[in-house]
C-alpha cells in the first residue's frame, strides 16, 4: 500500500479537513462493508453539547424539571473540571446525528467520526433489538409531535398538573416496555411451570394468594386487612388482568380508571420514549465496544494509510487508552465493569479467535474459531444484547486477561465467599455471572401488574418476584405513590419468594406505617 | 451520505426552561440557601451567582430498585491473590465493589448526599428579592412625563429607505403587478384567439387588413404587458415608528448617613449592606439608577463613595443638616417629572436636640410630597430617641411612603430589608 501523505497535522481544524478525513473514513467503512444510515454531522459549541447531555441525547425534547436538574449537575461537574464533555454524543435516528464539541482537538473529531458516525451509526442500523423496538426514521418526528402534545397539555391544564403527571410516568418509565425473562435455565422451568399452573388452577392460585394475605405474620398485614380485601364474591369472574401485565406504563395507559384522555396520551409518549431508549439500555457493553472496535481499526488504517501522522496517532492511543482502561476493583478509581473496556476486549478477541485461533479457542468457539472475522463480528453485533452476547462470546482469555473473578455476598452468611476466579474450573461460571449480572431482569427488580381489582375496591396489585431473596430499596414508596396518582385507588406491592409472599407495601400508607 | 452542519450560531440554553422549571420547584430549598449567603456574604459581594446545596433525597427522582440484602453474585475484575473458595470480610460501608450490578443507584457521583449546583447572578438575585416589591411604584402620571420612546405601529407610505418593510412592499407590487396586468392579459387573449380565428379560416376568405390589425394588437398589447413595473415608488411600504411618552425610567437613590463619632465602622458596615441591598433592588426596577451620597455630622456634604463610607468625622449631629442637602440637591438636579426619587437614611438615632423637629417639618413639607419612598434604619441596640419619635410621626402622616425600622445587628439587615419591602397585598 503506498503512503500517502497526511491530511492534516497538528490539532486544529475546519470544515475542509474534516470532510476530508470523512471522506476516507466512510471509505475504509465502506471496505468493511460497514452499513449505516446516512450521517448528520452537528459542530456544536460546549454549552449546546450541555444542552444536548441533559435532554439525554434527544434532540428536542419536552419541558421538565429533571432535565434542568441533569443540566446543573452536568454544568456543575464539568465548570469543576471532574467530566471531560460529552466525548461522543450520537443518536439513534436516520440520518444518525452526530455532535463534534467546537473544542475538541482535530484528533478527537477524527475519533468521533470514526466511534459515533460509522461505529454507533452500524449498530443502530443492524443490531436486532434497535431493529425491533426503535424506528430511527421516525424518532425526531415524534420527539417533535410529544413536545408540542406536552406544550399544548400545559397550556390547557397548567404546568404543575402536567409536572406532576411526568413525574409520576417517569417513576415508571423503566417498566414501559415488554421485557422478556432471562432465558435461564432454571428460572424459566419455574416460569414454564408457573405458567401452566396458571393456566390450569387459575382459581386456584387465586385462592392460594388470598389466603396468604392474613397469614403472613410479617408485621405489615394489618387488622382489618381480611376484612378489607376479603374475596368472598368480588372475584367470581377470575383475576383481571388474567396474566401479569410486565409493562406496567401500558396497562395504567389502557386500564387506569380515572385518567383523563390527555393524561393517557401523556402516559403513553413517555411509554413510547421508553421504548426508544430500552435497546441502548440493554446494549451498553456491545454498542460501545463495537464503536470502540471500530474507532481503533479505523484510526489504525488511516494510520497506515499515512493520512495521519505520528502525533496524532500517539493523541489518538493515549486517549483510547483511557477510554478502555479497566481499573481493578480496589482500586480507587474503580465504578464498576467499563463497558467500553469489556466490549472492546470481547470484539478485539472475537477478530483474534477468527485470525489466528489457538487449541483452546477451537474447543470454545468451534463455530468461530478459524472463520472470517468480518462476518463472525457481524452476526455478534446483530443478534445479541449483553446479556446474551457475553453469554456467548466471552472468552476465557479475555477472561484472563481483565482478571475476572466472583464474589457471593449473601446477607445470611457472615463472609463473602470468592465463587469462581480466572482458571479453568471458573470459565463458565463466571461468564455465566457476568451474562446474569447484565440481564435487565436482574439489574432491575422485576415487577408485574397482578391484578386490578376491578370488581371491588379497584385497588391495583402489583408482585415483585425477587432475584436471590434481593428486596426492594426504600425508594419503592415514592414509586408507588406515584403509581398511586394514576391509577387513582388503593396500589398494593407485593413482594414475593418462592411463591410466597415475604413482604407487603402499600399505598395510601395505613396510618401505623406513616409513623415508621 | 454524510453532511456537515455547523450548529454553533444556534441558540444556547435550550435548557433554560428546563433550568427554571428545576428552580421553581425547589424555590424555598433554594431560598434557605440563598439566605444564608446573603448574611454571610461580604458587603461588595452581591455581584456574583452563588452554589446552592439542596439535599439529594428530597429532588430524587425515585424509580423501583433493588435494595440491600439477598444473595448477589458480583463479576470484578482486577483478581490477584484470590482463589476459589476464599471467604472475605465484608467491606465496610456496605455496597462496596458492586458494579453493574446496581441499576444506576448513584451514578451521578460518588454517592453524594447533597446536589450542589450554581446560581447565575441574576437568578441569585432573583431569589434575593423574590417577593418583594417597591411600594409606591405608580408610574409617574403620563401626562407630566417628557421622556418618550418610539415604538413600532404598523407600515406606512412614506419613511426613510432603512425602514422599507420588504415583505409589505413585495406584496404589494405583486397585487399592483396581478391587477395591472389582467385587463391587458384578457385583450391579449382575445386577440390572439381573434388571430387564430381568422388564420384557421380559408386562405380565400382571410381578411389581410385584419390579421395585421390583430397581430400590430398583440405586438402592442405584449410591450404594454412588459412594462408594468416589477416594483413601483408606490409599492413601498415602510416600517412606522411613533414616539409613545414613557414612564420615567430613571430612579436616583439618596444615601444618608451620620458620620458623627457615635457611628462606629461596624455601624457603617451594617448601613452599607443595607443600602446595597437597596441599590441593587432598585437596579432591577428602573433602567438607570443614579447614587447621590451625602453624610453628615453637624453639616451635611455630597461626597463619593469611598468617602461616604470610609472617611471618619467626629463631632455632633445635625440631621436636619442633610435633609435640607438632599433638598437642595432634587431642586437642582433631579427634577420630580423625570426621576424616580429615594431616600434611604441610615444612623444611630443620636440628633441635636430641637433638631428632630426640623427634620420632621422638612419632611413632610418639602420632602415627602416628592419622593417615591423613603427608609430609615436606626442602627442601634439602645432605647430610641427624639429623631425615632418624630420620624414616628411622619410615617402616621405617610404610612404608604415611608418606612422606618431598627437594625441592632448584622443579621438584622436581611429580614429587615425583606420587611420593609415585602409585597402588601393591595388592601383598603
Amino acid at each position: 500500500m503506498t503512503r500517502r501523505k497526511p491530511i492534516a497535522t497538528g490539532s486544529d481544524w475546519n470544515f475542509e479537513i474534516l470532510d476530508a478525513f470523512e471522506e476516507e473514513i466512510a471509505r475504509l467503512a465502506d471496505e468493511y462493508r460497514l452499513d449505516t444510515y446516512p450521517n448528520q454531522i452537528e459542530v456544536i459549541t460546549t454549552e449546546q453539547m450541555m444542552d444536548a447531555y441533559a435532554s439525554v441525547g434527544m434532540p428536542v425534547g419536552y419541558h421538565h424539571w429533571s432535565f434542568g436538574k441533569q443540566f446543573l449537575a452536568v454544568e456543575q461537574a464539568y465548570r469543576r473540571g471532574q467530566m471531560g464533555l460529552a466525548y461522543e454524543l450520537v443518536i439513534n435516528s436516520d440520518p444518525c446525528i452526530a455532535y463534534l464539541m467546537e473544542e475538541n482537538t482535530l484528533m478527537m473529531q477524527v475519533l468521533v467520526m470514526a466511534h459515533a458516525c460509522y461505529g454507533h451509526n452500524s449498530f443502530f442500523k443492524g443490531n436486532y433489538l434497535f431493529r425491533t423496538w426503535t424506528d430511527a426514521s421516525s424518532i425526531v418526528d415524534y420527539l417533535v409531535f410529544a413536545r408540542k402534545y406536552i406544550g399544548e397539555c400545559e397550556e390547557r391544564h397548567g404546568v404543575a398538573a402536567v409536572e406532576q403527571l411526568l413525574d409520576a410516568c417517569h417513576a415508571l418509565q423503566n417498566y414501559g416496555v415488554d421485557r422478556y425473562k432471562r432465558p435461564s435455565p432454571v428460572s424459566a422451568a419455574e416460569e414454564a411451570r408457573r405458567q401452566k399452573e396458571r393456566e390450569t388452577h387459575l382459581q386456584a392460585q387465586v385462592n392460594t394468594l388470598w389466603r396468604t394475605i392474613p397469614g403472613r405474620p410479617r408485621g405489615d398485614a394489618l387488622p382489618g386487612m381480611a376484612d378489607e380485601e376479603d374475596p368472598l364474591g368480588l372475584h367470581e369472574g377470575g383475576r383481571y388482568p388474567p396474566e401479569p401485565q410486565e409493562n406496567l406504563l401500558y396497562f395504567i395507559e389502557k386500564n387506569a380508571p380515572l385518567l383523563a384522555p390527555w393524561q393517557r396520551e401523556v402516559v403513553r409518549i413517555v411509554r413510547k420514549l421508553a421504548q426508544y431508549f430500552y435497546p441502548q439500555r440493554q446494549t451498553q457493553v456491545m454498542n460501545e465496544g463495537w464503536a470502540t472496535f471500530w474507532h481503533y481499526t479505523l484510526m489504525n488504517r488511516l494510520y497506515e494509510e499515512g493520512l495521519v501522522d505520528e502525533g496524532l496517532m500517539l493523541e489518538f492511543l493515549q486517549s483510547h487508552t483511557a477510554v478502555v482502561n479497566q481499573p481493578a476493583f480496589d482500586s480507587p478509581y474503580f465504578s464498576g465493569i467499563n463497558p467500553y473496556a469489556l466490549g472492546f476486549a470481547i470484539f478485539t478477541d472475537l477478530r483474534r479467535i477468527c485470525e489466528a485461533p489457538t487449541e483452546e479457542d477451537r474447543q470454545w468457539f468451534p463455530d468461530s474459531a478459524g472463520g472470517d472475522w468480518r462476518e463472525t463480528l457481524e452476526f455478534a453485533m446483530k443478534n445479541f444484547k449483553d446479556e446474551s452476547f457475553i453469554q456467548q462470546f466471552l472468552s476465557p482469555k479475555v477472561i484472563r486477561d481483565l482478571k475476572l473473578f466472583t464474589v457471593v455476598d449473601d446477607d445470611q452468611e457472615e463472609m463473602l465467599e470468592v465463587a469462581a476466579i480466572h482458571d479453568e474450573r471458573g470459565y463458565r461460571r463466571i461468564r455465566e455471572s457476568l451474562a446474569t449480572q447484565y440481564a435487565l431482569a436482574v439489574r432491575e427488580p422485576n415487577i408485574q401488574v397482578y391484578s386490578a381489582d376491578i370488581r371491588g375496591d379497584r385497588s391495583l396489585t402489583l408482585r415483585h418476584v425477587q432475584d436471590s431473596r434481593r428486596p426492594l430499596a426504600r425508594s419503592v414508596y415514592p414509586v408507588i405513590r406515584h403509581l398511586h396518582q394514576l391509577w387513582g385507588f388503593p396500589v398494593r406491592l407485593e413482594s414475593v419468594q418462592d411463591d410466597e409472599v415475604v413482604r407487603r407495601y402499600h399505598w395510601p400508607l395505613p396510618e401505623e406505617e406513616r409513623r415508621d | 451520505m454524510t453532511y456537515f452542519i455547523d450548529r454553533r450560531a444556534n441558540a444556547k440554553h435550550k435548557s433554560a426552561v428546563n433550568r427554571q422549571r428545576f428552580l421553581d420547584r425547589y424555590r424555598t430549598h433554594i431560598k434557605r440557601s440563598v439566605e444564608e449567603a446573603v448574611n454571610r456574604r461580604s458587603i461588595t459581594d452581591m455581584e456574583r451567582g452563588e452554589k446552592v446545596s439542596i439535599p439529594a433525597r428530597d429532588i430524587s427522582e425515585p424509580v423501583f430498585q433493588h435494595g440491600p440484602g439477598g444473595k448477589r453474585t458480583i463479576v470484578a475484575p482486577g483478581n490477584k491473590e484470590f482463589v476459589e473458595g476464599d471467604r472475605l470480610r465484608r467491606p465496610g460501608g456496605g455496597g462496596g465493589g458492586d458494579g453493574a450490578g446496581e441499576g444506576g443507584a448513584s451514578n451521578q457521583g460518588e454517592g453524594m448526599d447533597e446536589f450542589a449546583f450554581t446560581l447565575s447572578r441574576e437568578e441569585f438575585l432573583d431569589f434575593v428579592f423574590d417577593g418583594l416589591e417597591l411600594p409606591h411604584l405608580e408610574r409617574k402620571n403620563l401626562v407630566d412625563l417628557d421622556e418618550v420612546r418610539p415604538v413600532r405601529a404598523g407600515v406606512s407610505k412614506e419613511g426613510v429607505p432603512a425602514r422599507i418593510n420588504i415583505v409589505r412592499s413585495m406584496r404589494e407590487a405583486q397585487a399592483r403587478r396581478i391587477a395591472m396586468r389582467a385587463p391587458i392579459r384578457r385583450a391579449l387573449r382575445e386577440a390572439m384567439e381573434a388571430l387564430a380565428e381568422e388564420e384557421r379560416k380559408d386562405p380565400v376568405l382571410r381578411n389581410p387588413a385584419r390579421i395585421a390589425e390583430l397581430k400590430g394588437e398583440i405586438e402592442r398589447l405584449e410591450k404594454r404587458l412588459e412594462a408594468v413595473p416589477f416594483i413601483d415608488t408606490y409599492d413601498l411600504r415602510y416600517n412606522n415608528l411613533i414616539d409613545q411618552p414613557q414612564p420615567s425610567s430613571k430612579a436616583v437613590m439618596f444615601c444618608v448617613m451620620d458620620v458623627s463619632g457615635s457611628m462606629t465602622q461596624a455601624h457603617k458596615d451594617i448601613a452599607k449592606r443595607f443600602f446595597l441591598l437597596l441599590y441593587l433592588f432598585l437596579e432591577r426596577n428602573y433602567e438607570k439608577v443614579e447614587l447621590v451620597f451625602v453624610r453628615h455630622h453637624t453639616a451635611a456634604k455630597e461626597v463619593d463613595e469611598e468617602e461616604f463610607f470610609y472617611s471618619r468625622e467626629t463631632g455632633g449631629t445635625i440631621v436636619s443638616s442633610a435633609l435640607t442637602l438632599v433638598d437642595e440637591i432634587i431642586e437642582a438636579r433631579y427634577p420630580p417629572g423625570q426621576w424616580n426619587l429615594y431616600v434611604a437614611q441610615a444612623s444611630d438615632g443620636d440628633n441635636w436636640d430641637d433638631d428632630s423637629i426640623t427634620c420632621r417639618d422638612l419632611l413632610v413639607e418639602r420632602l415627602m410630597p416628592r419622593l417615591q419612598y423613603f427608609t430609615y434604619v436606626e442602627i442601634t441596640p439602645h432605647a430610641h430617641q427624639a429623631l425615632w419619635e418624630e420620624y414616628e410621626r411622619v410615617e402616621a402622616e405617610y404610612a404608604e411612603r415611608f418606612a422606618m425600622r431598627q437594625i441592632v445587628e448584622a443579621g438584622d439587615i436581611y429580614p429587615v430589608f425583606r420587611e420593609l419591602f415585602k409585597r402588601r397585598i393591595a388592601s383598603a
